[in-house]
């Protein structure tokens, strides 16, 4: 292993973590522009430093295991979730050099099998706090989970049927004429409500609504825990991202700018999409969220491979 | 690479012994999960990264969380720990470990070279899977896909909503 993918490894997590307390100012802000309020404004020069204050506040907070708590898994949950965020990152190519294991021959298959792992976090954290409104968060996020799981692996199939690779530096290959969001449009938009099941994110945060569940299976976490399942869930939103710029969006592949900067000025418009989708969507019901998962994402998935792989066949023919 | 297999390997022993004994089932059934993710550094370091990583998607990423979600449903507690515990008495052992005891001299045997030079096995690719399911396994995938319906079709038949409500 040379050097410089040593220093690579190392430094990616560092990247990645200031990335995601960034993240948390910029959603604050750009929630309070869109909703007409003043968000965040006065650590630092337009409030950048409130991140800062709040890690601050949170790392001297008192790090309390409640003595009702299974104590070992609920110190493991947070550290499992931020773990499994920030490895899937390996996967994904940058440019056409940078990047750890962009050309991991089962790159999309080790990020879907990382986002499966991930599920631990909430479920163990709901089990191990052991009351009542963390318990029913963490079942929640299971079904959830478990069930967007089957319809973001089934979606990417269409990718990965015109790519004819799981490599993701392959499939940006694969994008030289035409991005994949234009075939794949169906495949798509199931990647994307999936992806915001899948870090459960705002409109589609059942596991942890505040409305009926008080914080869902991080109720009984605070300090520093609770702020790793809080930053590993903007870690999501980035990983989500990638993911979305990568295999529809043509990764680092644009005119003029250099590779690098094609590939974060698209990751950041999806970031500030899914923000966006934050500030407009109400949540809706839990039966809802899962009818809709499996009365019309899968059939609309499975219809996504089977028209892929009918105009494919077609043309291999011709 | 060799020690990092046999370091993967004895992880996922350990991790077995540990599921057999642990008596709260959640804590059996991560290191269920441990076991798993071994096993699948282990197919990685043999060439067989698909394989690997099907094991992390739908046994530990999969499987295990549904166990996990039943167990958290039954909410088990002290008692069944404690009849756990009653279970495991060392007579109950003995069979198992006998078994156990053949299989690993098999595997001492096979690790040593004694057994002649080992042979490092080609990757598998994706597409040499996907060939060999469809061409001379093929049989079989429709057989287990049968299979996989009679119990999907059971699940749905049991799971249904009757009328008159029972």
């Amino acid at each position: 292993m040379t050097y410089p993918a040593i220093l690579t490894i190392i430094l990616t997590p560092v990247v990645l973590l200031g990335l995601a307390t960034v993240l948390t100012w910029v959603e604050r802000r750009l929630l309070g522009l869109w909703q007409d309020r003043h968000g965040p404004d006065r650590v630092g020069p337009g409030g950048m430093l409130q991140a800062v204050a709040d890690g601050t506040k949170i790392l001297f907070k008192q790090d309390w295991v409640p003595p009702f708590a299974d104590r070992g898994v609920f110190v493991a949950a947070p550290a499992i979730g931020m773990m499994t965020v920030l490895l899937s990152f390996a996967a994904i190519p940058v440019t056409t050099r940078a990047g750890i294991a962009g050309d991991m021959n089962v790159g999309l298959l080790f990020i879907l099998g990382m986002m499966g792992l991930g599920v631990y976090s909430v479920v163990l954290a709901g089990w191990s706090s052991n009351s009542k409104y963390a318990l029913l968060g963490g079942m929640r996020a299971a079904a959830q989970m478990i069930s967007y799981e089957v319809f973001m692996g089934l979606s990417l199939l269409g990718v990965v049927m015109m790519a004819g690779s799981f490599s993701l530096r392959d499939i940006v290959a694969a994008q030289a004429g035409l991005w994949f969001i234009v075939p794949q449009c169906l495949g798509f938009g199931v990647f994307m409500l999936a992806g915001i099941a899948e870090t459960h994110r705002l409109p589609f945060d059942l596991p942890e609504g505040e409305n009926e569940l008080g914080a869902g299976f991080h109720t009984e976490y605070s300090g520093m825990k609770f702020g790793m399942f809080f930053i590993s869930e903007y870690a999501g939103i980035v990983l989500v991202s990638c993911l979305v710029t990568t295999l529809y969006l043509g990764g680092w592949r644009g005119p003029w700018l250099p590779a690098g900067v094609w590939f974060a000025l698209k990751t950041c418009c999806v970031v500030v999409f899914f923000i966006l989708l934050r500030a407009g969507l109400p949540r809706p019901r839990y039966d809802q969220l899962m009818a809709l998962g499996w009365k019309v994402l899968l059939p609309l998935s499975l219809f996504n491979v089977m028209a892929t792989g009918t105009i494919l066949m077609l043309r291999a023919s011709l | 690479m060799h020690a990092l297999a046999l370091l993967a390997a004895g992880v996922t022993v350990t991790g077995a012994i540990m599921v057999i004994t642990r008596r709260v089932a959640v804590h059996a059934v991560l290191y269920l999960v441990v076991t798993l993710l071994a096993l699948s550094v282990v197919l990685v370091l043999l060439g067989a990264s698909f394989a690997a990583m099907l094991e992390v998607i739908i046994y530990a990423g999969a499987i295990m969380v549904l166990f996990v979600f039943v167990i958290m449903m039954l909410n088990l507690g002290q008692p069944d720990s404690q009849r756990e515990k009653e279970w495991l008495h060392p007579r109950a052992w003995l069979g198992p470990g006998i078994l156990a005891t053949i299989v690993c001299t098999e595997l001492l045997y096979c690790a040593t070279p004694l057994s002649g030079p080992v042979r490092l096995p080609l990757p598998i690719t994706v597409h040499d899977v996907g060939l060999s399911l469809f061409s001379r396994y093929v049989l079989m995938v429709e057989l287990v896909s049968f299979l996989l319906l009679a119990g999907l079709v059971t699940a749905f038949h049991i799971g249904r909503h009757r009328e008159g409500g029972h």
